[in-house]
């Protein structure tokens, strides 16, 4: 099986190419063929690897990528089970979005629909080479090329400038976090000679042999970290995650769900060992995880646009996993990634059906009533919305309530302070649901909101079948004996770090008590936000205090423009005008102009006086002699 | 001997054209030869440092002790290749172009081919400073017959800098040249001259300083920015993608091997210079409206880290940069080459007056990106396989080094999807009417783009090509 392996990147790779080759010369059906059929091939592939997969890391090397002196790195892809849990959601979540975009992007024109599922298809391919790299540096060309498929996706309706603001401010926050991952890179290959994974020569190998706390380990884990905050949006770099709503509502489905966001979880579960070592590096996570958990959902509270709720929403979930990595549940933190990719899915594309379905409106105020004129959308949706508030049964209850545990044992004050986030999430996506759903229809009644065709029901469908079941392959120990296939699944991955790390246990009474509690609680927060919402009218009124604060996003992006793209602008301008042209150019101009003037005076010299003449040969030898004596020294 | 056709066929051709007539005759012999070069270059990269054929000798100037010696032989096999390369991709993408006499334009363009040639061959100091000149002279005739409103001052400036470099070089020549224990101007000679540490430090930075100003390195990098923006932007292909590199290919071949301990010594303080003008030069390209400038700042950047690259002391940063002087070149090519066809149909090259184009050539759109991809190393083209081994030498020569470079990666991000956004996205400025690319500018960005792949994904032949006996006098001492 392996040896056809790097079919599964190759497809979409081709899919990628003959869309954009053949841009425009194809027919719609056509091109959505190849874009879906091509990933569709890939989850098949993924499957069959899956269904093999015996705990063991296979490599594959395909050909040496970069061999230059001591450096070799092979361009090899890695198979274990880390990596095709990891297929299994790319390829699956994203044909589902494929098959949906056939029918949500059918209003674009030939040539612009097969450039959308190019990018799309490009897009699953550079998901799938990080996951399959083989080293970091492979791991890296998905890493920055998932960066471009979203800068070129966020940026696909072209004409729009705010758009093409949001695609660059993407693509630029990503390259900073990238810079650290490639530092991390050379610091790896300083320290270890390789960036390979896997082996006993292998980095990971290398490192689980370092003390705790190394230095070296502490530095390499903190700038993989940077670049981890980048991708999945995390405290500071996350403000372009929600401004990347701007491309469309699939590709938001997309990027959050199955691919990008994703990419730092798995670089870090990848790296587990490491961040295992240094400890300081994982207490930093933790927080950061947990304080980005916070502010977003906190910021999710007063946003009236459903797509920058879904959008925050994301960045708090990320949040959860971050924080799940920072306390060692590495499982705990995967788990989360998969029941994320089903219900957030979901939720992407409910909401683009919902946008669908009232052209193209997409601030909630002017919703309501909606569940009578779109059944499907209203179930599948509140099915989503049940699964992330952490309603037991839900899939989103089981990783939640792991990484929740998970904090308790590392330090009860993460608990409590992940439990306030995960009531904030119950609120803002219950009011989500009680400003579309429920009440009366408030948007122009000239427009019926109508339920979406069959391309877009049918993924709906499936991913909230995914979004009921999906959690019950990691049944907590508490209720059943070995339950949690998902962790013997991945446990060779994460084995050495087992070994090390001290776990805490909790008891079982004190589990069920918090497991209670906190369900009580998120029932109690989804009936308070039905209350408030389910007859929401609109009101014009501004928000004030830390509402207003809140409205807008904590005013971060106001702080980023003043510390530091207003600084960056104004050093340019200085080096632009008063550097280059009237300090550097200015003097350059002045030697020119003196060359012109002396020649003018030289020219006076040569006065036809023979003793001048002998006289300033003297004085030119006596300087040669000098110059001469003066080199010996 | 087959060395010196590399030399003969451009030289013969141009000095041939002077005696013709005619647009069309013009360009159609300088493509062929120009592909009659690319033809034996490519066929004379198979073939081992030792061969005969890629070798040449004969006395040339023997009471001085200079010979007129080539040799064909690792970096030289890259640079050599890039001159090759981009001569045709040039007359190409200009194809459409009409110059006022010519015949001329095409001849000196030819003769700077020549040139170029033997200044990447030339294992003769004497024979290096003359094809350095050879080189340098037709294009202050083309940018100066040609060129824009300003050429007369601007080609006036580019003269004075590389007049004062050409001199300093000359002198330090000379003097090596004194010191040299056989009294030649042969490389082997000039390697083992005699040269005490105080002659080391001042010889040490007249070249430097002479090749400083030819790549060009801040502060000596003014002439530049004024040069592209007026000289005739088939020239300023060359000029940006090949010439800058005789300065790069001058401290390979000749400031690394006469001065180890000086280069050495220097490193640290070159390396800060080189770096802060990338980053300088980064600023300002942010900074900048007219496409033209933009691009002449961000290739100042990008030489910027190759120079530093070469000081680092180690492997890495030195195969890096070798493979990087190729990839420079045909990326900034295919930059120049979109300004090209969007100037020659609107006239315009400020980014302001520009916009929303995308919709009236989606194909050059296209081509564009990925060439401005390149431009900021996105792995999988070939800039970044240069970029990640020149940083990774950089990271090993000092961390924070690395990481004031590196911030000179984001800021090209950052200028170079601004240039996208600014000429192509945006809602259609209906002033403007541009038609996409035709099939010739096509054909030399598809030649461009294969290579920006090539490279970026199987680099293997290139740096075997880089591989070979400069490189290895140069890396010898280096360790790792």
């Amino acid at each position: 099986m392996t040896q056809y392996a790097w079919l599964i990147p190759a497809l979409p790779l081709a899919g990628f190419l003959i869309n954009g080759l053949l841009c425009g010369r194809l027919s719609k059906m056509m091109s959505g063929i190849i874009g879906s059929g091509t990933v569709l091939a890939a989850f098949v592939l993924s499957c069959m690897v899956f269904s093999q997969m015996n705990g063991q890391t296979q490599v594959v090397t395909l050909f040496d990528f970069i061999k230059a002196g001591n450096i070799h790195i092979p361009f090899s892809i890695q198979f274990d089970p880390l990596s095709s849990l990891f297929l299994l959601i790319i390829t699956g979540v994203g044909f589902l979005i494929h098959v949906y975009s056939t029918s949500y992007m059918n209003e674009e024109s030939d040539f612009h629909f097969a450039r959308y599922f190019s990018y799309l298809n490009l897009f699953i391919f550079s998901m799938l080479l990080l996951v399959m790299g083989g080293n970091y540096v492979i791991m890296f060309i998905g890493w920055e090329g998932v960066g471009l498929c979203s800068y070129l996706l966020i940026g696909y309706w072209f004409k729009n400038p705010e758009y093409n603001k949001a695609a660059n401010k993407a693509f630029i926050m990503n390259r900073i976090g990238d810079l650290g991952v490639l530092l991390a890179v050379f610091w790896m290959l300083q320290k270890f000679g390789t960036v390979t994974f896997a082996g006993d020569a292998g980095v990971l190998a290398q490192a689980a042999k370092l003390a705790v706390n190394d230095p070296a380990l502490i530095g390499i884990t903190l700038l993989l970290f940077i670049g981890a905050t980048g991708k999945s949006a995390q405290i500071p770099l996350f403000t372009w995650l929600p401004d990347a709503m701007a491309g469309p509502t699939p590709v938001s489905a997309l990027i959050h769900a199955a691919t990008m966001v994703t990419a730092g979880i798995y670089m870090i579960a990848r790296s587990n060992i490491m961040y295992t070592l240094a400890e300081t590096t994982s207490g930093v996570i933790a927080v950061i995880g947990l304080a980005t958990a916070i502010v977003a959902a906190s910021i999710a509270l007063k946003q009236n646009d459903i797509k920058k709720v879904l959008a925050y929403s994301t960045v708090s979930q990320l949040g959860f996993m971050f924080l799940a990595l920072g306390v060692g549940s590495y499982v705990g933190a995967v788990f989360h990634v998969m029941t994320h990719a089903f219900f957030k899915a979901l939720l992407f594309l409910g909401a683009g059906s919902v946008i669908h379905g009232t052209h193209h409106e997409q601030d909630m105020r002017a919703y309501g009533g909606l569940r009578k004129m779109m059944p499907v959308t209203h179930i599948t949706m509140l099915v989503g919305c049940l699964a992330i508030a952490g309603i037991p049964g839900f899939s989103g209850f089981f990783s939640k309530d792991e990484i929740l545990m998970g904090a308790y044992a590392y330090n009860p004050i993460f608990y409590y302070l992940g439990l306030g986030a995960a009531l904030m999430t119950a609120f803002y996506m219950f009011r989500l649901y009680a400003m579309t759903f429920m009440g009366s229809y408030r948007g122009d009644s000239h427009h019926h909101p109508q339920e979406s065709p069959t391309a877009i029901m049918v993924p709906l469908i499936v991913l909230a079948i995914l979004t009921l079941v999906g959690g019950f392959i990691g049944i907590p120990e508490l209720f059943v004996q070995n339950g949690h296939k998902l962790a013997a699944f991945l446990a060779p991955v994460f084995a050495e770090s087992n070994a090390i790390a001290h776990p805490h246990t909790i008891s079982h009474s004190t589990e069920w008590m918090l497991m209670g509690v906190s369900t009580i609680l998120i029932i109690g927060m989804i009936f308070f936000a039905i209350k408030k919402f389910g007859g929401y009218s609109r009101n014009n009124a501004e928000e004030t205090g830390l509402g207003k604060v809140l409205v807008n996003k904590w005013y971060v992006d106001e702080l980023y423009d003043t510390i530091i793209v207003k600084p960056v602008m104004w050093i340019g301008n200085v080096f632009a005008s008063t550097i280059e042209k009237s300090g550097i150019d200015k003097g350059v101009n002045g030697v020119g102009k003196s060359v012109q003037y002396l020649s003018r005076q030289f020219r006076l010299i040569q006065s036809g006086n023979i003793g001048n003449y002998i006289m300033m040969m003297v004085v030119a030898i006596v300087g040669f002699i000098w110059i001469v004596y003066y080199l010996k020294v | 001997m087959l060395v010196l056709l590399f030399i003969l066929i451009p030289l013969l051709a141009g000095l041939g054209l002077f005696f013709t007539n005619g647009s069309g005759m013009a360009k159609t012999i300088s493509l062929l030869a120009s592909l009659i070069v690319l033809a034996v270059v490519w066929y004379a990269m198979y073939l081992p440092a030792t061969d005969e054929l890629v070798q040449y000798s004969r006395v040339w100037l023997g009471s001085l002790g200079s010979n007129f010696d080539l040799k064909l032989d690792g970096v030289g096999k890259i640079t050599t290749l890039l001159t090759a390369v981009s001569f045709p991709l040039v007359f190409l993408a200009t194809w459409r172009n009409d110059y006022k006499d010519a015949n001329q334009y095409y001849a000196l363009m030819l003769l700077t081919q020549a040139g170029l040639m033997g200044v990447f061959l030339a294992t003769d100091a004497m024979l290096f400073y003359f094809f350095w000149e050879l080189a340098l002279i037709p294009t202050y005739f083309l940018c100066s017959k040609w060129g824009g409103e300003k050429r007369i001052q601007v080609s006036f400036k580019f003269f004075i800098y590389t007049f004062l470099g050409s001199l300093l070089m000359l002198i330090g020549i000379i003097y090596v040249y004194l010191k040299t224990p056989d009294q030649s101007f042969a490389w082997n000679s000039f390697i083992k001259a005699n040269l005490t540490l105080t002659e080391q430090a001042w010889f040490f930075w007249f070249f430097f300083i002479a090749f400083a100003v030819k790549m060009p390195i801040f502060p000596l990098h003014t002439w530049q920015p004024d040069l592209y923006q007026q000289a005739p932007t088939g020239t300023t292909m060359i000029l940006s993608g090949v010439m800058v590199k005789m300065g790069l290919f001058a401290v390979i071949r000749w400031l690394l091997p006469i001065f180890p301990d000086m280069s050495a010594q220097m490193a640290t303080p070159i390396i800060i210079v080189c770096l802060v003008g990338m980053v300088y030069a980064s600023l300002i390209a942010m900074k900048q409206d007219d496409i033209k400038r933009l691009i002449a700042y961000s290739s100042i950047a990008h030489i910027g880290l190759m120079c530093a690259a070469l000081f680092v002391n180690n492997a890495s940063g030195y195969d890096g940069a070798v493979i990087q002087l190729f990839n420079h070149g045909v990326n900034i090519i295919g930059l120049w080459i979109v300004v090209e066809v969007i100037e020659r149909q609107t006239g315009i090259s400020k980014m302001s007056e520009l916009g929303g184009l995308a919709q009236q050539a989606p194909v050059m759109a296209v081509l564009l990106l990925i060439t401005a991809l390149a431009n900021i190393a996105l792995p999988l083209t070939n800039a970044f396989v240069g970029e990640f081994l020149m940083f990774n030498g950089l990271f090993n020569y000092n961390p924070w080094l690395a990481l004031l470079a590196g911030t000179g990666i984001i800021f090209a991000a950052v200028y170079t999807l601004g240039m996208i956004q600014k000429v192509f996205f945006g809602a259609k400025n209906e002033l403007i009417k541009v038609t996409d690319v035709k099939f010739v500018e096509m054909a030399a960005l598809a030649i461009i783009i294969v290579f920006i792949v090539w490279v970026g994904l199987y680099p293997a032949p290139f740096f075997k090509l880089g591989a070979g006996e400069l490189a290895e006098i140069v890396t010898a001492k280096l360790p790792g």
